[in-house]
């Protein structure tokens, strides 16, 4: 009896164990299949020439370097104009405001905009900024829409990270006649600043990979803007007119595996900083 | 023999300035609507160790947090009643609990160095009150740390984290950096509950070098911690789950716990409850 309940429970934990492990290769799997693909198709068009020079040709052969440069310029305008907002607005939700039915009710709609898609975020963008405001198709119509996009997914990882700081940290200052705000800004910030950090730098990688807002708020022309009020068109929008259309399927590859590349970064100096600061503190 | 005659002759000697640092009136305090602490009046000596005893649950951490309103950083809590510092109400209007908390410091149960370096730990509360000199800052630390007892493990490596001490170093860094602010009172809730032995032996002896100069009040569930290094002692109780907890008796040190007067600190201290 005894040992009939022994195989079963062992037999059980060895199912368990294999789902489970099954679930982690598929996780993996994905990504790794997904990586493989674009990079079996992408590398033979990864060179200087590629990165550096621009298109010419009615089938745009030679370089993307306007829709990286567009990229770039865009992704940093909307962290620009996001981040200081969303962390004070997350400083002050997690800190100042009296938690109960209006802080509720805030972090309600936050996570609404947050789920709202982002095509509807290119919409609103086009009719609010585009045209109602006549900034046309530009560098800064894309950043504002975008921060739409990346205002409440940084508000929420702030104030996670700004929550997850001890309390016992807190009162130690408050125990030396710090101030709330002395706290806060000496203290709480300091203390909380990677996981804000890393916060931030994910939400870059989805505004640099984001496609519907920008289409429909700075064009598709190749352009490398200078000014915020010049359009153009980012790496994925590139990639998309290009695969859409079948003009020139290897360079749109190219494309695609130079934006992952990127997009991985993002997310690798995101951990690094991370880790870095956790063996600072640590 | 000759130790115990010499702590009989201590336990003679008055303690402290024989002054009340601290007198509580009538104190209540409550979470909401539920009272935790009922008609608390004591007087706190100055320039002595103070340790309030008593169950879990018992209202001694909650009494402790009142004497420098960190109890105000709890919502929904209340008092009534006087405490009075040096003769003036600390609940009254126009105290800034900013400022009493920093005349009356705090240590706490769980070490919590800032995640800085052990120096910026020490230089947070001078900083924070508007000392700026470096050379200033320099000797605030080296001070604090020594009277801590920390300086000499630490001299050398005061660029380091202060988590990477140990727990009974990084809570003597706590200390120093309290004493960093210069302190009248210093309110020490279980401060070694969650330290090693060899580590609490050193915080113990801390207080008594310290208390020539501060008041310290403890917070402890270990009584013969309380019966070493208190001179007064406070027991508090909650009899009844849900109904407020009272102080039952407050006494000398020694008498507490050799002639306890009440039944319940009797039972307490001979281990037939808690």
């Amino acid at each position: 009896m005894q040992s009939r309940e022994r195989v079963n429970k062992s037999l059980t934990n060895a199912i368990a164990l294999g789902v489970i492990w099954a679930a982690a290769i598929a996780t993996v799997g994905a990504l790794g299949t997904i990586l493989l693909y674009v990079i079996v198709n992408g590398i033979g068009q990864i060179t200087p020439t590629f990165i550096f020079t621009w298109p010419h040709g009615v089938n745009m052969e030679g370089g993307i370097w306007p829709t990286i440069q567009a990229t770039l310029y865009v992704t940093a305008l909307a962290m620009l104009i996001t981040t200081p907002i969303a962390v004070l607005a997350a400083v002050y939700l997690a800190e100042y405001a009296v938690q109960g039915r209006l802080v509720r009710t805030i972090r309600f709609a936050a996570d609404s905009l947050a789920s709202v898609p982002s095509i509807v975020m290119g919409l609103f963008g086009l009719s609010l900024f585009v045209e109602g405001l006549g900034m046309k198709f530009s560098v800064i119509a894309a950043a504002l829409a975008l921060a739409f996009l990346l205002l409440p997914i940084i508000v929420r990882t702030t104030e996670e990270a700004i929550r997850a700081v001890p309390k016992y940290i807190r009162w130690g200052s408050y125990g030396l006649g710090a101030s709330k705000w002395q706290t806060v800004s000496r203290i709480v910030l300091p203390s909380a600043l990677p996981r804000i950090t890393t916060g931030v730098i994910l939400a870059a990688g989805r505004a640099a990979g984001e496609t519907a807002v920008v289409i429909y708020t700075m064009g598709t022309m190749i352009n490398a803007p200078v000014s915020p009020l010049d359009p153009g068109r980012t790496m994925p929008v590139d990639l998309m007119l290009k695969a859409q259309e079948g003009i020139n399927l290897p360079s749109a590859y190219g494309t695609a595996l130079l934006l992952v590349l990127m997009v991985l970064a993002f997310n690798l100096v995101a951990r690094f900083i991370g880790r870095r600061n956790r063996r600072m503190q640590g | 023999m000759s130790e115990r005659l010499a702590s009989l002759l201590q336990d003679q000697a008055s303690v402290g300035t024989g002054r009340d640092k601290f007198e509580v009136q009538h104190l209540n305090f409550f979470y909401g609507d539920f009272n935790a602490l009922t008609d608390i009046t004591v007087g706190i000596a100055e320039h002595a160790v103070t340790a309030f005893i008593g169950p879990s649950g018992c209202g001694k951490s909650t009494f402790l947090r009142c004497l420098n309103r960190m109890n105000d950083l709890i919502p929904g809590t209340r008092v009534e009643g006087k405490i009075l510092l040096d003769g003036h109400e600390i609940y009254g209007p126009g105290v800034d609990p900013v400022d009493l908390r920093r005349r009356v410091g705090m240590i706490f149960q769980q070490p919590n160095p800032f995640p800085m370096s052990i120096y910026e730990n020490v230089a947070y509360g001078p900083k924070l009150h508007g000392v700026k000199k470096k050379a200033e800052l320099d000797g605030i630390v080296e001070e604090s740390l020594k009277r801590a007892n920390l300086w000499k493990e630490v001299k050398d490596i005061l660029g380091r984290g202060g988590l990477t001490l140990s727990g009974g170093q990084q809570q003597r860094l706590c200390i120093a950096r309290v004493l960093a602010v210069e302190p009248d009172v210093l309110l020490m809730d279980e401060p070694c509950s969650a330290i090693d032995p060899t580590s609490v032996q050193k915080v113990e002896d801390l207080m008594a070098e310290l208390k020539d100069r501060i008041t310290i009040v403890i917070v402890t569930h270990n009584m013969q911690q309380a019966a070493r290094v208190s001179d007064f002692t406070a027991f508090f109780l909650q009899e009844v789950a849900g109904q407020p907890a009272e102080l039952i008796e407050f006494e000398r040190t020694a008498a507490l716990f050799t002639s306890p007067k009440d039944r319940r600190t009797e039972d307490y201290i001979t281990g037939r409850f808690g």
